[in-house]
């Protein structure tokens, strides 16, 4: 049985169809991309099964139970927690406190302040930001911010991991170090979908791709296979690009 | 020897603490009437304003509706006072003003920004005119007599009043909860995406704000003995809290505390010294205020500390 499902999902802004009736599966475990060009509905996807919108029509199912009408804190109890695009950290808390937020309001039940500062803290350590841990979150640059959305969506001790470009406006170091990191998750035992404009990321970190565009799935498989495949290749560079690429 | 160093300190804070509120509590053994009567009007100030920021200061919320919960505390001590003994009659308007901070808080708080405060100041003007209706066309009168209390017992009940408002913000303040009301002011999505019920926590929040203004309303209506809705629901209510916040510093504890003892002071001293400028006075010296002092007082007190002992230690 798939960690987290899809049926049908759609979502309209006005006319505009951002996601429709889109299908999809997560296996356990696994690292899904999901990748489109600007404006496919990748965001809004995730946004759906966070529920911090609504679909219009569809279901989504998650561990086998129906999530779609829930709020965005239920589903985070759940244990299926997220990243931001534009990182949406709270620069005026130490970095700590951030993450000590997820720790105690993430999970399930009613966690004691000695085990949510200990998840706080090993959630700061793997991520490889324990030595910032005082500091206000607004002083980390970039990449550690991502880092420290990471970090907080782990305390909340998530089954399931969104994270929504993380890789975007890193430096090449700082994408290798973000690679590794995705690795590391998916060591620990959680099921990661990702999306990404980075190919080289991509391409190393996920076992299955999906792709959208306008709103549609329009091919999923191995990264090989999304890459050979012909409708990606046009959506991505038009549809001569094949002829002068080879 | 850092950890020394804390504690030491706050040992400290709380001797001072202490001293200050048994010197306050035996005010009315040495201190003239005029002065007890003052000493009350601050501590009112002080627990509206500790009130307000509780709620306001780490969520960004900016409410006006101070006045309506104020006087929702007043207009049940003008109803009950004859019937209930003063200690039953502040709970039940604190009561009352919490449900009403529930109801209302259930209604607004999925506003945001401008039109949260708008909503909330249109409250004070709403249960003003809701009242003064009531009470025209149902009981055929505008005022209502409250039965008074001595000086001294309304200067021990708003005392008592703000000990207690103190020590809940205090705890509210350094358990998980306050940890979230930040991270709500902070950023509200990621805050709700990290596991916090947002919208259950405002409201209750702000119902608890709410109860120490009704709580404050009720045992100040005695001192006034008549009222009528125009006074009951004064907007400056509203307004004067946030000034007092705003000029004390919103962030710590008791930056509201100072802002509003300096404050009521200062406004009773211009009153009687300059009876025909004092607002005008009060208008400049709140604008400096909000130019050079952005964290408040006690933000620019810290800054001068800083200032002072970085020099210090500057070798180290």
């Amino acid at each position: 049985m798939p960690i987290l499902e899809g049926r049908g999902v759609t979502r309209y802004f006005g006319g505009l169809a951002a996601v429709s009736d889109v299908d999809f599966q997560v296996e356990q475990g696994e690292v899904l991309g999901l990748i489109g060009p600007n404006g496919a509905g990748k965001t809004t996807l995730f946004n759906l099964i966070s529920a911090a919108l609504a679909p219009r029509s569809g279901s989504i199912t998650f561990r086998g139970k129906e999530i779609t009408d829930l709020k965005p804190y239920q589903i985070c109890r759940m244990g299926l927690a997220r990243t931001f695009q534009t990182v949406k950290i709270f620069g005026n808390m130490s970095v700590l406190d951030n993450v000590l937020l997820g720790a105690f309001f993430g999970g399930e039940g009613r966690i004691a302040s000695a085990d949510a500062a200990e998840a706080a803290a090993s959630a700061l350590e793997f991520v490889g930001l324990a030595e910032a841990a005082a500091i206000p979150a607004r002083d980390l640059t970039l990449a550690n911010q991502k880092r420290l959305e990471v970090a907080r969506a782990l305390a909340t001790r998530p089954e399931l991991l969104l994270l929504d470009e993380m890789m975007e406006g890193l430096n090449p170091t700082e994408v290798n170090r973000a690679m590794g990191l995705v690795k590391m998750i998916q060591d620990k035992g959680i099921t990661v979908v990702m999306i990404e404009h980075v190919m080289k990321a991509i391409m190393s970190v996920c076992g299955r791709i999906m792709v959208l565009h306008h709103g549609a799935k329009i091919a999923e498989g191995t990264p090989q296979e999304v890459s050979t495949n012909r409708t990606v290749i046009e959506v991505y560079f038009g549809e001569r690009a094949d002829a002068s690429d080879s | 020897m850092g950890m020394k160093k804390t504690t030491s300190k706050r040992m400290f804070t709380f001797g001072l603490v202490l001293l200050i509120l048994v010197l306050a509590a035996c005010a009315p053994l040495y201190a003239p009437v005029y002065t007890v009567i003052l000493l009350t009007s601050i501590l009112m100030y002080m627990t509206i304003a500790v009130s307000w920021a509780l709620f306001s200061g780490p969520t960004g919320y900016i409410s006006l509706a101070s006045a309506a919960f104020f006087g929702a505390g007043i207009y049940t001590s003008a109803m009950l006072g004859k019937a209930l003994p003063l200690p039953l009659v502040i709970v039940v308007g604190a009561l009352a003003s919490f449900c009403l901070a529930l109801l209302v808080g259930a209604l607004t708080l999925r506003l945001k920004g401008i039109y949260f405060v708008m909503f909330t100041f249109g409250l004070v003007e709403l249960l003003l005119h809701f009242i003064l209706w009531w009470e025209v066309t149902i009981c055929g009168t505008t005022g209502r007599v409250v039965p008074p209390a001595g000086n001294a017992t309304v200067f021990y009940a708003m005392l008592i009043i703000l000990v207690i408002l103190v020590l809940t913000v205090f705890i509210i303040r350094r358990s998980r909860y306050g940890l979230a009301l930040f991270s709500i002011g902070e950023n509200e999505e990621a805050a709700a995406h990290a596991g916090v019920y947002v919208t259950v926590l405002k409201i209750i929040i702000f119902a608890v704000s709410a109860l120490f203004m009704g709580a404050a309303g009720a045992a100040m209506a005695t001192r006034w003995t008549y009222i009528d809705p125009r006074i009951a629901f004064n907007p400056l209510i509203s307004f004067m809290p946030v000034l007092m916040a705003i000029f004390g510093g919103i962030r710590p504890l008791y930056g509201p505390i100072i802002g509003a003892a300096i404050f009521t002071y200062l406004e009773e001293f211009l009153i009687t010294r300059f009876p025909y400028y004092y607002m005008l006075i009060f208008g400049i010296i709140m604008v400096v205020a909000i130019l050079y002092m952005p964290d408040g007082l006690v933000g620019l007190i810290q800054r001068l500390w800083k200032g002072i002992s970085g020099r210090k230690h500057a070798d180290t």
